[in-house]
């Protein structure tokens, strides 16, 4: 708590004195041509016309503009093949954009596969000098910090044996621990930060929030949206390769979840088609809403819930249980009950029937959830389960962060 | 955090402010630049020379590195780079000298043979290794930038150190075989190494480029080396070639003559071989030379040009 709140400090004094840019994206658009042939054969045999019909054409940017002040870090979000690992490797000059410029100034260090450069027959010592030299460093430098990147990597007097005998967790550490000391005023990290154990996932979100204090700029690309509203002060959602959104962490990762959202239901109509004829047993709807609150409003802290569900059966059944599960948008369970468990006995079930349950007094952590409705055999066997049949958001919690909230307080009591 | 325990966490704040403000100082003065390659027909050539020189430990890392990788874990090590070309030269002292008798007309043949395979084996691992290059280090294309020039530049490297060890070799085999080539003509070795490094480089960017977007490269290249090494007079002399192309036929000895290795391979002849006499090598060889080396430069800026206009999309086509 007492060094996020001494990094929001540090970030608001910095706002007051002018930031110079360290990246400018302009109108950046980025065509791949996808060709089916590969060899000189098929290229002489399909040239001409039908050679064009043989290769397709795809944007994966399109006309992309941004401007990237120091010391900012940067979420990219967006779904698979939005384009943002293009992005990210066209500000790191590997690809080049078709259109538009990228100008960019200071040390660039990219962690986008980490030990890309490793050889698997030299030894680790040598690999450190060849991947720093490669992540510009000279090697004064290297010899420097080589002492930090051994400690920091943790693997002792593996250092001296061929990175081939390496187990795939050193490896990787030992790539991110060179990666980190190269001293970069632009880092661009490009899903690796989920790398290693805990302890040493610790170890880096610990680097990571050192560089920003240090001013260093970091270009992130993440699918844990957690991860970007935690260390991001920006972000920018990308949908085909366009930019879609461009605000604060928290507006982006909303933004992206309605993304998300609108692709999950078109997929479910899709899918609920096909499903409803082999099961006699339906889920014919699941709705969840807060008293007082319009639909498609965030819900709040102590909000009473109401969740409506109806089932249909083809045959009379005499004993079944209604319940329902609630899981956050990473897909753990939040909360769930049944029938059973709250100690009623359903109707015989002929037709349909509708079942009313009522949460009060709501206490979940801000973020999006979901609400899966079923009805199932007295020995709890699922008769039918609609998934995500419904979905709430709830507002963020600016005390704090988790599944649930808590009142929170605190003094100081030494020191 | 174990390690980077701070002692308290202002005193860590306050550095980590002073930090940023000097960082956010330097970056105000530096100047922006376009991400990736220098473009621009001249700036380009140029910025990349630059750059590459700035490359320079990493590019001494890379040779490292193909060097050690080659005979990792083998026992022999780097006496494997000897076994090859003497392999080779027995095979043709004997086979072609001896027994097919193309020694008859070339005193001293086995120096004779040697100096060609040397300066050839030069050329060809220049072209093949290159040629390889890009393709070989796509991983590091993929996920870093750095010059990509320096690819096919660290496998000229390599080459070179073979062909150092390849000379040691050769001068032993002047002495075994006769007496060491203590003349004036010695000198003839550095026109012919440069020629040949002139048009190993020129071709290496232009031909490892061209492996990225067709694969068949690699193998077109090795059986047009095959080729080349018979297109020169390794194995037999060039006065053989001059007294039957004559008349009408005499452009075709033009051709013949006239090509960089060829070039090379007579100046080689010329600096370690005591066999020869005027007759054996055409007239004006340094001019030639000369010649064929400015052309070469001039290769090398043309295909550096393809090499560049191509590269952009290297790490989308590997």
């Amino acid at each position: 708590m007492t060094i996020d709140t001494s990094r929001a400090t540090v970030r608001t004094t910095r706002g007051e004195a002018a930031v110079p840019t360290v990246v400018t994206i302009e109108n950046v658009s980025k065509k791949f041509v996808i060709r089916k042939d590969n060899s000189l054969k098929e290229r002489i045999v399909t040239l001409g016309r039908t050679g064009r019909r043989n290769s397709e054409e795809f944007w994966a940017l399109k006309n992309v503009s941004l401007t990237i002040p120091a010391g900012s870090t940067i979420g990219l979000l967006g779904p698979n093949g939005s384009g943002k690992s293009t992005l990210l490797k066209a500000i790191g000059g590997i690809l080049e954009p078709t259109t538009g410029t990228i100008k960019r100034r200071g040390r660039l260090a990219a962690l986008l596969e980490l030990g890309a450069g490793f050889h698997p027959d030299l030894t680790g010592r040598e690999n450190v000098f060849l991947n720093s030299a490669i992540l510009g460093m000279s090697r004064e430098e290297t010899e420097e910090k080589f002492d930090d990147i051994l400690n920091f990597a943790g693997i002792g007097d593996f250092i001296d044996t061929q990175v081939k005998f390496y187990s795939s967790g050193m490896y990787v550490r030992l790539a991110f621990a060179v990666a980190i000391h190269t001293d970069p005023d632009v880092l661009l990290v490009d899903e690796v930060l989920a790398v290693g154990d805990e302890a040493f996932q610790r170890k880096c979100m610990d680097k990571i929030h050192e560089f920003q204090e240090q001013g260093r700029t970091i270009i992130l690309v993440s699918h844990s949206l957690g991860q970007v509203q935690e260390l991001c002060d920006r972000a920018v959602v990308l949908a085909k390769g366009e930019v879609q959104f461009e605000g604060t962490a928290r507006e982006a990762v909303k933004n992206f979840r309605d993304i998300l959202e609108d692709r999950r239901v078109a997929e479910a109509t899709a899918l609920g088609e096909a499903d409803a004829a082999i099961t006699p047993g339906k889920v014919l709807s699941g709705t969840i809403r807060a008293e007082g609150r319009a639909p498609g409003e965030d819900f709040q802290p102590g909000d009473n819930l109401v969740i409506t569900m109806t089932f249909s059966h083809e045959t009379p059944l005499e004993r079944w249980i209604s319940g329902f599960k609630i899981e956050n948008n990473l897909g753990q369970p939040v909360f769930g009950t049944h029938s059973k468990h709250l100690g009623i006995t359903h109707a015989p079930l002929h037709g349909t029937a509708t079942v009313e349950y009522r949460l009060d007094d709501i206490q979940f952590g801000g973020g999006a959830f979901f609400l899966h409705a079923y009805f199932a055999e007295p020995n709890g066997l699922h008769i039918a389960i609609k998934r995500e049949a419904a979905r709430f958001v709830m507002a963020d919690d600016p005390t704090g962060e988790g599944t649930v909230r808590v009142a929170a307080s605190m003094r100081q009591i030494a020191g | 955090m174990t390690t980077t325990t701070p002692p308290t966490v202002n005193s860590v704040t306050q550095a980590a402010a002073t930090q940023a403000a000097a960082r956010f100082e330097r970056l105000k003065d530096e100047p922006m630049q376009i991400a990736g390659q220098p473009i621009g027909a001249f700036t380009g050539f140029f910025g990349t020379i630059r750059d590459v020189i700035a490359h320079g430990s990493l590019l001494d890392l890379l040779i490292r590195r193909d060097l050690k990788s080659r005979y990792k874990d083998s026992a022999l090590g780097f006496v494997w780079t000897l076994i090859r070309p003497i392999t080779q030269l027995v095979i043709y002292f004997v086979i072609l000298g001896q027994i097919l008798g193309a020694a008859k007309g070339i005193p001293n043949f086995a120096v004779y043979v040697f100096c060609g395979l040397t300066i050839y084996n030069l050329f060809s691992e220049i072209v093949a290794g290159s040629t390889g290059s890009i393709v070989a280090n796509a991983g590091l294309i993929k996920k870093v930038y750095v010059p990509r020039e320096i690819y096919p530049l660290a496998s000229i490297g390599s080459a070179l150190f073979n062909f150092g060890i390849q000379l040691v070799v050769l001068l032993v085999a002047t002495v075994v075989f006769g007496k060491f080539p203590a003349h004036a003509e010695l000198l003839y070795f550095f026109p012919s190494t440069i020629l040949i490094l002139i048009y190993g480089t020129a071709l290496g960017l232009l031909l490892s480029a061209a492996n990225v977007y067709l694969r068949d490269m690699g193998y077109l290249v090795e059986v047009l080396l095959m080729l080349l090494m018979w297109g020169s007079p390794i194995v037999y002399a060039w006065s053989a070639v001059a007294t039957r192309a004559t008349g009408s036929k005499e452009w075709l000895l033009h051709i013949y003559t006239d090509n960089p290795i060829t070039l090379a391979v007579l100046g080689f002849h010329r600096a370690f071989w005591l066999g020869g006499s005027e007759s054996d090598y055409p007239s004006d060889m340094l001019i030639k030379m000369g010649v064929a080396g400015l052309i070469g430069l001039v290769l090398i800026y043309v295909f550096h040009r393809v090499f560049s206009k191509l590269q952009g999309n290297f790490a989308q086509e590997l």
